[in-house]
């Protein structure tokens, strides 16, 4: 995988981390996995298709999720299952949203589709050619796991080759 | 949150009505309290685009907060639907997506603004009083919040 399609997303989940939690984050760990990604608490996965395909998944423990969910709103907000999952997507939404931005901008062209949670205990398994980064972000309220498993649309690349582009 | 100094509408001196629309119930709170610090109140929400436009027949609102990527149909589209109906509409999409192709397109299909997500509640507010216009009033200081 490519660093230039990973660098928006680790800009963006920085950015948009920090604005959210008025704080500053780290990344605490960054690995490449080609086995299945277990969720490591409440996981919302988003899939993108266009001149890049794949999908990111933003991960994080329902305790965190409460804490980044009333940091956001501005208010402490009482912990529900509905909470946790909708923190986790719309986290997913800003991070991918934004990324996807400055993706676009350097002329790749994409759509993003609505976030869904991974609720399988079961993993995702990476194909053959895209192995999975995974990053954690240590932020004051928790650690957000970030995974994120992308590859250039190979019929659109062929394409662009017999274009001569 | 911060407050800022209320928003009316000119005409009548009442809040402004917002049509909140987006797929995630946590952002649709977020925006909502943002608009009750601006002094607006909230008409009706919507989590797809087709239940905007219902939601928009029904409720009549004097702006619409529009995310983009949402289930059954995308606020683009229902954002021209709207203002294909209803041409006087004033609709801000709200989308983390800001690519400028998604921004052009909104706004040439109807939209008047756009936000990106993450939404700064500063940002939001210029852009509430920029689209209201003369239809829209900012409290004096000592009417703030009244």
């Amino acid at each position: 995988m490519k660093m230039e399609l990973i660098q928006p997303f680790i800009n963006s989940a920085d950015a948009v981390l920090a604005q959210g939690l008025q704080c500053t984050t780290a990344i605490g760990s960054l690995s490449m996995e080609e086995e299945a990604y277990r969720r490591k608490g409440v996981a919302a996965m988003v899939w993108v298709t266009g001149d890049i395909e794949g999908r990111i998944i933003i991960d994080l423990d329902p305790e965190t999720a409460v804490r980044v969910a009333g940091k956001m709103a501005g208010a402490d907000l009482p912990e529900s299952e509905l909470l946790v999952k909708e923190t986790a997507c719309e986290l997913a939404n800003q991070i991918i949203g934004n990324a996807i931005t400055a993706l676009n901008d350097q002329g790749f062209h994409f759509r993003v589709h609505p976030p869904v949670m991974h609720e399988s205990a079961e993993g995702i398994k990476s194909s053959e050619d895209t192995e999975a980064l995974v990053m954690c972000f240590e932020t004051p309220v928790g650690s957000v796991f970030m995974n994120i498993a992308l590859r250039y649309n190979r019929r659109r690349n062929a394409d662009a080759v017999a274009a001569g582009r | 949150m911060e407050q800022f100094a209320s928003v009316k509408r000119s005409k009548d001196g009442q809040p402004v009505r917002y049509l909140i629309v987006d797929d995630s119930v946590f952002a649709r709170k977020n925006l909502a309290r943002m608009v009750e610090s601006f002094g607006g109140t909230l008409a009706g929400e919507a989590g797809d685009g087709l239940t905007a436009i219902t939601e928009y027949d029904r409720t009549h609102p004097d702006i619409v907060l529009m995310d983009i990527t949402m289930p059954q149909m995308e606020g683009i589209e229902a954002a021209e639907r709207i203002v294909q109906a209803h041409p006087e509409a004033r609709i801000v999409m709200v989308s983390s997506v800001g690519y400028q192709e998604n921004i052009v397109a909104a706004l040439q299909r109807g939209a008047r603004h756009f936000v990106q997500k993450p939404v700064k509640p500063e940002v939001l507010y210029e852009v509430i009083k920029y689209v209201l216009g003369d239809d829209g009033a900012v409290a004096s200081a000592a009417g703030a919040g009244v």
